[in-house]
């Protein structure tokens, strides 16, 4: 959201021409009812609610500053601290095994097979599913009573034992696989929309020099891949960060909070606790950690390339 | 968006007269949604439709964790409904407080109120600064262990009498493939869980006086520890009911697959819709057969302050409604809750509604959670005891140590 800011400044060498600003005007005057969303919504929002995280606003805000306070607590609650571990957790898998499943199966994909259209379908189809659905979806095959469990076990297994769910320990696990599950169709479609882009002389131009596929993959056609990458990059990223309904529909935190996450935190406090400063408080963590990944990441990506 | 097309909405509203004029539409918003609750619920649209207005029922599934949200932001936003439930206590106080609900003092002294609600506590809840918010309409009491009979029967033991009896059939009961007591892994059971225990093992004095005078000696005394190894108890027996909502952990234990469950009231509900019958199927014990205290909580209607003079006459006039005694009578029966008023007849209740009623006639009650603490103190209990009730390395001390600093932060 931070990108296009960054990168819309006009470049000032054409300053010369006076009507410089006023070019293109029905472009720009369509754009102003976005422009004002972005700057008074996004923005504007984004700076009350820092400013109201240091109060000590409840179920109304309120001007009342109270310092760090809301922060000092925030830092000291153990249910935050297991927030923040399990969405790195959750973030670090979620971002590798997206990328190289996604990238494997599109690969595969890519080898002109018959029924492709089929498979791709297949593979697309659970992205359709929203976070909600696919959890208590999930619930259910995860769950030792009715789901892999009990089906294992009455096939004969009976110590077998699979309920990641109610396990502290393994419950982001399971709420990965589901996220994996929802997820990976989607950046199939992405990478092999890269793939496809790649021209076909190079295909013949490695194989004439006997390079083998994977290395051709590895070496030539990921690093061509670069803005595919970037994009779901992206993508995934930001589904990271706001991840909350599909915990809520697996588990809602449980067991005990092994499986809270912070964008859940931050609706609890805010509505259920009726504690707004603490949300908020809550809120201004999550952005900064993304600001602190985004910033540097957007100023290397697009701030040494000049556009034309 | 949402809010802009509900502007639009109610913009359309105001520009196109509504057909009758004695008739009001009043949007009454509650979270009751199971069964029984609906049928509760329609008794008291039946009674308010007969004083010639119109209930327009908003109900909002997923229980007021999921519904108060919603009513709060509609109400905070500028697009408040006739009326709707909260529950009795401190979870309205700050829409009060801003001058956004209406004062229902008028209605009160008209209708003998003070003389009629029982107890005395349920209209105190209602009242700021000398002015009645609220109309209470039932009495929901946490104090409750349901037994099943037949779990007890299969792991050859008699069915307790008090929580220590129980405590001490639990490895007859794991013995016999039985999980001793049933929780449900949502968070607020776990916190009902232990307050129970709290007041029904330690004492009415000991629950005031950690939750409402907020004594800081007594949370990390030794009193107190005593509840936490019984909470200790409960976690060890709890092991292994893997369910997550209440009504579930209900099921366990109608079907016999669990030995028992602390719930409030409303789980009888669930036993009654399963035909048992009290005292052959399953047994009651209010206060875990130690201390036959019950907590008052459970239901009251907050009307916010609006500016149509015909939808301020309807609101009147379902406050009337919701605490006339046939009212009352009906919609209890329905909802297995008491009734607010001390003077109706409830010659149907089961045995053990019977139980709660006489503790209730002799007074045998205190102030609920709900109204001593605020949703915020509330929260981070809710936090605390459901990562206590589903660890197996929290140790108790460091349990009552947090629980004390929750407490030391309480206003």
């Amino acid at each position: 959201m931070t990108v296009p800011a960054t990168t819309a400044a006009p470049p000032a060498r054409r300053s010369t021409r006076p009507n410089q600003y006023f070019r293109n005007m029905s472009a720009k005057i369509a754009s102003i009812p976005m422009i004002l969303t972005a700057v008074v919504i996004f923005a504007g929002g984004t700076l009350w609610t820092v400013l109201y995280s240091f109060t000590n606003s409840r179920l109304l805000p309120r001007m009342s500053f109270v310092g760090l306070d809301q922060y000092e607590r925030l830092w000291a609650a153990p249910r935050w601290t297991v927030s923040i571990v399990n969405l790195g957790i959750y973030g670090i898998f979620s971002l590798i095994f997206s990328l190289v499943i996604g990238f494997l199966l599109a690969a595969l994909m890519d080898q002109k097979i018959r029924f492709e259209n089929t498979f791709r379908t297949i593979f697309l189809y659970p992205f359709a599913l929203s976070f909600i659905v696919t959890g208590l979806v999930w619930q259910w095959i995860l769950n030792p009573e009715f789901g892999i469990q009990s089906v294992i076990r009455s096939l004969g297994w009976s110590s077998f034992r699979f309920d990641p769910l109610y396990d502290p320990a393994l419950v982001m696990y399971g709420i990965l696989i589901a996220a994996l599950w929802q997820g990976t169709g989607l950046v199939m479609c992405l990478m092999l929309a890269g793939l496809r882009g790649i021209d076909g002389e190079i295909w013949k131009a490695s194989r004439i020099d006997g390079i083998p596929a994977w290395k051709t993959y590895l070496f030539i056609v990921i690093p061509m891949m670069r803005p595919v990458f970037i994009t779901t990059l992206v993508i995934i990223a930001s589904g990271i960060v706001k991840v909350y309904d599909l915990v809520v529909a697996q588990t809602s935190g449980g067991p005990g909070i092994a499986s809270e996450v912070p964008a859940k935190y931050v609706y609890d406090y805010m509505f259920q606790a009726q504690n707004l400063g603490q949300g908020f408080a809550a809120s201004t963590m999550m952005l900064l950690a993304v600001a602190i990944i985004i910033i540097p990441w957007a100023y290397l990506e697009f701030g040494g390339r000049k556009r034309g | 968006m949402m809010t802009r097309f509900r502007a639009a909405i109610l913009a359309a509203g105001v520009v196109l007269p509504l057909g009758a004029a004695h008739a009001t539409d009043l949007e009454v918003t509650h979270w009751w949604t199971s069964g029984g609750e609906a049928a509760a619920v329609a008794e008291l649209a039946k009674a308010f439709d007969a004083t010639g207005n119109k209930w327009v029922d908003g109900a909002i599934a997923g229980s007021g964790g999921t519904a108060r949200p919603i009513m709060i932001s509609r109400i905070t936003g500028g697009d408040p409904m006739g009326a709707t439930q909260f529950n009795h206590g401190r979870q309205a106080e700050e829409l009060v407080q801003a001058g956004l609900m209406r004062d229902l003092t008028d209605v009160a002294t008209a209708e003998k109120w003070k003389e009629v609600i029982r107890p005395a506590s349920l209209l105190d809840a209602c009242t700021i600064d000398g002015k009645i918010y609220c109309a209470p309409v039932n009495i929901h009491s946490w104090q409750w262990l349901w037994l099943s009979n037949a779990a007890f029967k299969t792991a050859g033991v008699e069915v307790p009498k008090t929580w220590d009896e129980y405590v001490a059939a639990a490895p007859a009961l794991e013995k016999a493939g039985i999980v001793p007591l049933a929780l449900g892994g949502q968070a607020w059971q776990s916190a009902g869980l232990f307050d129970v225990l709290l007041i029904s093992l330690g004492g009415k004095d000991l629950y005031l006086k950690v939750y409402k005078d907020k004594d800081g000696e007594t949370a990390t005394g030794p009193e107190i520890a005593k509840i936490f190894k019984a909470a200790d108890d409960a976690r060890k027996m709890a092991k292994g009911s893997n369910v997550q909502d209440w009504n579930q952990a209900t099921n366990l234990v109608i079907t016999g697959k669990a030995g028992g469950q602390v719930m409030g009231d409303w789980a009888q509900g669930e036993f009654q819709l399963a035909d048992q019958k009290a005292g052959t199927d399953y047994s009651c014990l209010p206060g875990l057969g130690m201390n036959g205290f019950l907590a008052t909580a459970g239901d009251a209607f907050y009307f916010p302050l609006l500016k149509d003079e015909d939808k301020s006459k309807a609101q009147e006039a379902l406050a009337k409604s919701l605490l006339d005694p046939a009212t009352q009578v009906a919609f209890n029966l329905k909802k297995g809750s008491l009734p607010v008023r001390g003077d109706v007849d409830l010659n149907a209740a089961n045995d053990c509604m019977k139980k709660g009623l006489d503790i209730l006639a002799k007074g045998d009650v205190v102030q609920g959670t709900d109204e001593l603490l605020s949703a915020d103190i509330q929260k981070q209990k809710e936090d605390l005891f459901s990562e206590f009730f589903a660890s197996t390395t929290m140790t108790v001390e460091d349990a009552q140590k947090r629980w004390a600093g929750i407490i030391a932060s309480a206003e």
